[in-house]
């Protein structure tokens, strides 16, 4: 107002364009400031760090039998598939959603009719795809799970009901949208399998 | 001039205390028909306080680390003194924090306390739910049990159902590729600094936004509309301290006499308040066989399993879930009736109001249950219901046929 008393004109655009500027850079400096605390909140380091590879001794697992090992903090399922387990496997296609695995669920040299490398072993992420619960195991063939006669071995996930056969491949009409995943594996040797990394030229 | 006198004068002159006290209890005039749906305000507002104190004593105690926090929750249930008292009272706090603020929304419901001028304290409101839902969630983390964690696994992976970014996003909401010590962290620092602070506000700004326009009251009509010519006061008005004080005393009492049995006596509620799967430490390779939000959550989850997958992903649900919150926002320009209590609504809403609370109800119920055909043929049903409660709510309000509203307030 002294101002203006004393004759002196307040140029309004300019103060518009100071108050914008101002507030631009203070936006500006906000959003800056923002910026690491958002990305703190990603993975540290050492959470990235933590997905080293597994190694299994899979030569104590009995035909017909499933061990859960921790790889990432996750389940894997090594399942040692019996030949009548392998048979069912073939017999089921037209229940799948996914019969011949073409989501981008396993590894290329898992993208087979048993998604795996050796037939007789299953080796999955025991995480449901639908909103990741862990389905339990329901290996026995029709009854001897609970399952209903036709049931020909597989998994069954207690949260929303989501059914997968022995191959991890998921049926059709169920919550979860896709097989479970294969993880990236190799064997060392007949008795060790490492889960984690693929085979060098695989 | 006594002595007290001249103090409150002096704090006065420097700080409008007489004035606020006038303002917003014994000059601040509610109307005199309040009845029994009242009280669930005043009682939010006390558990807030309870929630915040009970709180702060359990940080006291509790270790927000994956390798001590089950334990430590233990230890607080068992080794600290009265520990088992604030825990339990923490815990039964938290549900009935949503049984009063279901009941206080109910009653919004009845006496459209949302229609203008009241949209703000009804949006606020609806963001103090949100909140409240979000720190409900995040505390159910804490005591790291298996329901903590397959819990907090299903609902950070509604978030991974976004497309394009959602992968990403859960990363980054979890801060590890799956439910670990880092999220645990994270989930503590919102739980007892973040949303309690942003609650605090919101209840704040909703009591602001009361207090400008007045309260509504059973009758829904404006008590302003009628004022004493000399003294400006509304005749149906009476001074909120002492009335409505000492009536909300009453409430308190009552209030706390059933929080009192639940602590004592059922803390853990047959598994509603508690579930028993939470005694058991989590296990990140193992989902218990059947797992069900807490009662609170349970109609939105219903919801969310009502959606079937389509184009293989889970998103439609999760949008399906988040609109049935959502839609709350749009109450007060979606509802075109005449009056506003259900007094004097016709038969219609009346109608409508009834079969979305048996929705909201029988949702709440079928969510607690392991999903089967029959049961999310139900859900389907009850979902419809909810949103046509709201989308045709323009239609219906406006047709149906209302009683005249009275011109004073009635008993």
């Amino acid at each position: 107002m002294s101002q203006e008393a004393e004759g002196q004109k307040v140029d309004a655009n300019k103060r518009k364009f100071l108050i914008a500027a101002t507030s631009a850079v203070g936006g500006v400096a906000a959003v800056g400031v923002a910026v690491p605390l958002v990305m703190s909140m990603l993975p540290s380091a050492r959470a990235k760090a933590a997905g080293a590879p597994v190694e299994v001794d899979i030569s104590k697992i009995e035909p017909g039998m499933l061990l859960t090992v921790e790889w990432r903090g996750k389940p894997v399922w090594v399942v040692n598939r019996t030949k009548e387990m392998l048979a069912q496997l073939g017999k089921h296609d037209d229940k799948l959603a996914d019969a011949m695995s073409e989501q981008p669920q396993q590894p290329d040299y898992c993208k087979n009719a048993t998604r795996s490398i050796k037939p007789e072993y299953l080796v999955a992420v025991g995480i449901c795809t639908h909103l990741g619960c862990s389905p339990s195991e329901k290996l026995k063939l029709g009854g001897d799970s609970g399952m209903g006669s036709d049931w020909p071995g597989g998994f069954f996930c207690p949260c929303h009901g989501s059914t997968f056969d022995l191959a991890a491949r998921v049926y059709k009409g169920v919550p979860a949208p896709t097989n479970l995943v294969i993880p990236p594996h190799q064997y060392l040797s007949d008795a060790r399998l490492l889960i984690g990394v693929d085979a060098k030229g695989a | 001039m006594s002595a007290l006198q001249k103090m409150m004068g002096w704090i006065d002159d420097r700080f409008p205390l007489t004035a606020t006290y006038k303002a917003h209890l014994s000059e601040y005039y509610a109307p005199k028909n309040f009845n029994f749906w009242y009280f669930f305000g005043s009682l939010a507002l006390l558990v807030l306080v309870l929630q915040i104190v009970t709180g702060i004593f359990l940080t006291m105690s509790y270790k927000p680390d994956a390798e001590l926090a089950f334990a430590s929750v233990e230890y607080i249930m068992r080794d600290v003194d009265w520990g088992w008292l604030i825990r339990y009272m923490h815990s039964t706090g938290a549900s009935m924090f949503f049984v009063v603020v279901y009941l206080h929304m109910f009653r919004g419901l009845m006496y459209g306390s949302y229609r203008k001028p009241r949209e703000l304290i009804w949006i606020f409101g609806v963001l103090i739910y949100l909140a409240l839902m979000a720190e409900a969630f995040l505390g159910y983390l804490l005591p790291w049990g298996q329901m903590s964690f397959w819990g907090a696994q299903v609902i950070v992976n509604l978030f991974a159902a976004v497309p394009f970014i959602g992968e990403d996003l859960s990363i980054w909401i979890r801060g590890d590729y799956v439910i670990s010590d880092a999220t645990l962290n994270r989930f503590f620092a919102f739980h007892v600094i973040a949303l309690p602070l942003v609650l605090i506000a919101l209840v704040a700004v909703h009591l602001v936004a009361l207090h400008e326009v007045g309260s509504n009251n059973p009758d829904g009509i404006e008590i302003k509309k009628k004022k004493d010519p000399v003294t400006h006061i509304p005749l149906d008005g009476i001074p909120f301290h002492p009335y409505y004080t000492v009536k909300d005393i009453v409430g308190v009492i009552v209030f706390l006499m059933v929080f009192s049995a639940i602590v004592f006596f059922a803390p853990e509620m047959g598994g509603y308040f508690l579930e028993a799967n939470n005694f058991v430490p989590a296990d990140s390779l193992k989902t218990p066989a059947h797992i069900a939000p807490l009662w609170y959550f349970t109609p939105f989850y219903a919801i969310l399993r009502a959606v079937p997958p389509l184009f293989g992903s889970q998103f439609p649900g999760v949008v399906a879930m988040g609109l049935s919150i959502v839609v709350l926002f749009f109450l007060p320009w979606l509802d075109r009736g005449k009056v506003k209590s259900i007094r004097y609504r016709g038969p219609i809403y009346k109608i409508m109001l009834a079969l979305f609370l048996v929705s909201f109800i029988g949702l709440g119920y079928l969510g607690l249950l392991p999903s089967t055909p029959v049961a999310t043929i139900f859900a389907q049903v009850f979902s419809v219901i909810y949103f046509l409660f709201f989308l045709l709510m323009p239609w219906y309000t406006s047709i149906d046929k209302t009683k005249p509203e009275p011109e004073r307030v009635t008993g």
